[in-house]
């Protein structure tokens, strides 16, 4: 099986799991499996989807250096886009059926209370990295996409608190998920240091022998 | 509220006679099928979801005191809060299958003459059950309008006549943790305990309730027991008690000490104290699209509010 076939086949499969939430939804919605509080389950299910949708987005890249399997790169775009679609969707139920788009109420609301304060942001940053999302953009910007694209990392943070803050007293999930992302955070570290560290000998080849990593280079 | 007294017996809930006569035959053979249906699997034995046939006729187009529809029974017993079965809103029904809330004993301590320990049949004995329909507004800020079947508490308090030192009312649930999932769990402190001032507990609004819609309790709603203080947060609602003290001190109740700067113990439902995460200004009433005001004191504030006239209630929440 080619590279090519295998990333279709994960495309496919990427596009069926982050559907199959919303399929639920909107067949729940006409079989009532969404309870006696409906726009209550609707919240919780594209909360969470966005949640674990940006953990997936964020894990794709160190799956792919654990693999070797560069290929794999080509499912962060379905899935970052998809993460930012069921953030639209979950501030789409909050603002028009929970807030019933009374303006006055959702300015209070992101004003006052932080932990909408928080969500609202987190929503808002994933804005300009779904726009820019494109082949056009990411040639347009250059080194400046990749910079602007690390804001992924604020919006899941922002996103695990903002659940944190919103359950009353059960914050097992909300601290799990926490817990995955720094784990997804923890395994970039190495890359950073290593990154900068090469840099640093690019930059100023005198000193490479000063650095710890000096014992890999001759240092005659 | 509405008080509304059961009507005469219908003929269709009078005994034939052939099974009158022939009791203790019906009951032995009662009590086998009772005691096969303990084997039945315990998802079988949770009740919930709707029993259209066996809601009594006198609910068809029962309406609050404010004129707001009644919730369904569906609703009212597949979305709870009850964390010892789970903190979903959906696990009490779900989770509750093994709960016996028979045989059940009730307990009277404390500042009191007449203390004792009572089965519960001998408990309610006494007091005459009514229709209490009520709002329900829980501190997540939703609510729901309920017909309960209870007695008022103050009947229960003038017979066990407290004496002088009794200031507060101290409520504790069971503790069974083989029959309670999310008591395994430590979500909570074990076991839930509420607490009422005296004239709250003597407030004639105050119920001890046993049943809804004409019949018992399910075990997600808090079976066989459970205390309902309609203008203050469902969580003062403690469910399947098995101990009534009367105390000197103000008893901390559970939510408090779980997290003293977002419940208090008064818990009154007020519009104007925030929850210190969100708002309580307006609530969802299940069942409706746009959020309604949340009223002071839920909307009984007529007969509630002389109960705390000189009280910051922003401090005191």
């Amino acid at each position: 099986m080619s590279d090519r076939t295998k990333v279709r086949i994960l495309k496919v499969a990427v596009w069926l799991g982050a559907l199959a939430p919303l399929a639920w939804c909107v067949a729940g919605y006409f079989q009532d499996w969404l309870g006696a509080n409906p726009i209550e389950k609707l919240e919780h299910v594209t909360g969470m989807t966005t949640l674990l949708t940006l953990l997936a987005t964020l894990a794709v890249t160190p799956l792919r250096r654990l693999t070797g399997w560069n290929p794999l790169i080509n499912v962060r775009r379905p899935l970052g886009l998809f993460a930012f679609f069921y953030a639209f969707l979950h501030f789409g139920v909050w603002a028009g059926l929970d807030q019933t788009l009374v303006w006055s109420w959702m300015k209070d609301d992101i004003a006052k209370r932080p932990y909408i304060t928080v969500g609202f942001t987190g929503f808002v940053l994933l804005i300009p990295l779904a726009l820019t999302s494109t082949k056009g953009w990411i040639r347009r910007l250059g080194k400046k996409w990749t910079t602007l694209h690390r804001l992924i990392y604020v919006t899941a943070a922002l996103g695990v608190i903002h659940y944190y803050w919103s359950v009353k007293a059960d914050v097992r999930i909300p601290v799990l998920l926490g817990t995955i992302y720094l784990g997804l955070m923890a395994i970039r570290v190495p890359g950073w240091l290593e990154k900068r560290r090469r840099k640093k000998a690019r930059d100023y080849p005198s000193t490479a022998a000063l650095s710890p990593a000096a014992g890999r280079f001759p240092s005659r | 509220m509405i008080i509304r007294r059961p009507p005469d017996i219908p003929s269709s809930e009078i005994t034939p006679g052939s099974v009158y006569f022939n009791r203790r035959a019906f009951i032995k053979t009662a009590a086998a099928g009772v005691a096969a249906a303990a084997l039945v699997p315990s998802g079988l034995a949770a009740l919930g979801g709707d029993r259209p046939q066996q809601i009594p006729p006198r609910f068809k187009n029962m309406k609050s005191e404010l004129g707001e529809p009644l919730n369904s029974y569906k609703d009212i017993t597949t979305y709870n809060n009850f964390y010892e079965f789970g903190t979903s809103k959906g696990d009490p029904s779900r989770n509750s299958g093994d709960f016996h809330p028979r045989p059940w004993t009730v307990s009277i301590e404390g500042h009191v003459d007449k203390p004792g320990e009572y089965h519960l049949e001998e408990f309610l004995k006494p007091y005459k059950m009514e229709d209490r329909v009520y709002r329900l507004r829980c501190v997540e800020a939703w609510s729901m309008v309920i017909p309960w079947r209870g007695f008022p508490l103050a009947d229960l308090i003038k017979r066990v006549e407290p004496t002088g030192d009794a200031k507060f009312v101290r409520f504790t649930t069971v503790y069974r943790p083989s029959e309670m999932p999310g008591q395994r769990t430590n979500v909570l402190d074990w076991p839930y305990v509420e607490g009422l001032r005296m004239d709250e507990a003597m407030h004639p609004l105050t119920l001890m309730t046993t049943g809804l819609y004409g019949m018992d309790l399910p075990n997600q709603d808090g079976a066989p027991l459970r205390l309902i203080v309609p203008w203050k947060y469902g969580f003062k609602g403690i469910k399947s008690i098995v101990k009534i003290e009367f105390v000197e001190k103000m008893p901390l109740n559970t939510w408090h000490q779980t997290a003293s700067n977002e419940y208090g113990f008064y818990a009154n439902v007020n519009p104007h104290v925030d929850h210190p995460r969100w708002s309580q200004a307006r609530e969802r009433r299940l069942g409706e699209l746009r959020k309604r005001p949340t009223l002071m004191f839920n909307g009984y504030g007529d007969q509630v509010a002389h109960l705390y006239q000189g009280m910051d209630l922003a401090k005191w929440f």
